[in-house]
């Protein structure tokens, strides 16, 4: 087995790190396996979204309660975070400091942080509208499916800060980096689990 | 490609091309709901057709994604899944589409 080899799905760490480049191959197979799962678990949470779209019960429809610009802002939100999150996983391989490491994984937590301020300002204003969970079939499926993405954010976010606590107490050892490669798959796929709810639930609401 | 994932240039060019690439195609998606131009079913094949390809800008640059010949179990387990979610979901679709309409 060579270090210029491939070993999972994601950025590999290679040449940089060649024995712990070893070891990530079976540890980040078990991450994609658990994230696989999540994956279809939200796959059927937005088939169960599908389905009860139209079931408001006479209360509140989609075009009344969500707003285009906050749901824009929250997406280019997420995504810069994942821009940034790549721009800390580089910086953890190629070890070029950890200044630059815990930098980019600062602003990757407040841009996610920015996001879910936002997100809950949203879920207020809809509260505040009697767009409520109980109040039909279709904003129960809407509150089970959007603010579980949000508690993923949530908890990456906490992942964020522990990786950070991590990189400073044992610095970069194997454990830490493969932690890292883990939080960077994790990331990236809150993102793209959420332009399926920004295209699905918003845009599609949205739709005259 | 030389070696995994190529040298730290081409690395952040990778995530940079795929930033700049996902942020046209939100702002795509975006304008086509917001200055409505076709109707409205033409709108969602668009707004879901762009949804898809930028999915695959994410799997592809975000996540390292690629059809190379080693890392073959995970690709494995990405397909499978895929095929998992793709059965289950135009299943839960079908069905309950369907009983809908029957009760309808």
């Amino acid at each position: 087995m060579s270090t210029s080899e491939l070993r999972h799905i994601g950025l590999n760490l290679g040449a940089t790190d060649a024995a712990t480049h070893r070891q990530a191959g079976n540890d980040v197979f078990g991450f994609w396996v658990f994230l696989m799962s999540d994956a279809v678990i939200f796959a059927l949470l937005f088939a169960t979204y599908g389905v009860m779209l139209s079931a408001t019960a006479g209360g509140p429809t989609p075009a009344a309660e969500y707003k285009i610009g906050p749901a824009f802002v929250e997406t280019l939100l997420l995504l810069t975070s994942s821009f940034t999150f790549g721009m800390a996983s580089v910086a953890m391989k190629q070890g070029t400091g950890r200044r630059q490491l815990l930098g980019w994984m600062a602003v990757t937590l407040m841009f996610g942080a920015a996001f879910l301020g936002m997100e809950l300002h949203d879920f207020a204003t809809m509260f505040g509208d009697g767009a409520y969970p109980t109040r039909s079939g279709f904003l129960s499926a809407f509150f089970a499916l959007v603010p579980l993405h949000g508690l993923h954010v949530f908890f990456g976010g906490i992942w964020i800060i522990v990786m950070m606590l991590q990189v400073l107490v044992f610095g970069l050892d194997a454990r830490v980096k493969i932690n890292i490669l883990r939080l960077g798959l994790f990331w990236h796929f809150l993102d793209i689990v959420w332009i399926a709810i920004f295209s699905v639930v918003y845009l599609q609401g949205l739709i005259r | 490609m030389s070696g995994p994932n190529a040298g730290k240039g081409r690395e952040i060019r990778s995530y940079a091309i795929g930033y700049v690439l996902a942020l046209g195609l939100t702002c795509l998606a975006f304008a086509a709901v917001r200055w409505p131009t076709f109707a409205a079913d033409t709108t969602l094949a668009i707004v879901f057709g762009l949804a898809l390809l930028q999915m695959i800008v994410h799997f592809r640059f975000f996540l390292h994604i690629s059809l190379s010949r080693s890392s073959r179990d995970d690709l494995q387990l990405v397909l499978f899944s895929t095929l998992i979610v793709a059965l289950m979901v135009s299943g839960t679709l079908v069905i309950l589409f369907n009983l809908r309409e029957r009760m309808m």
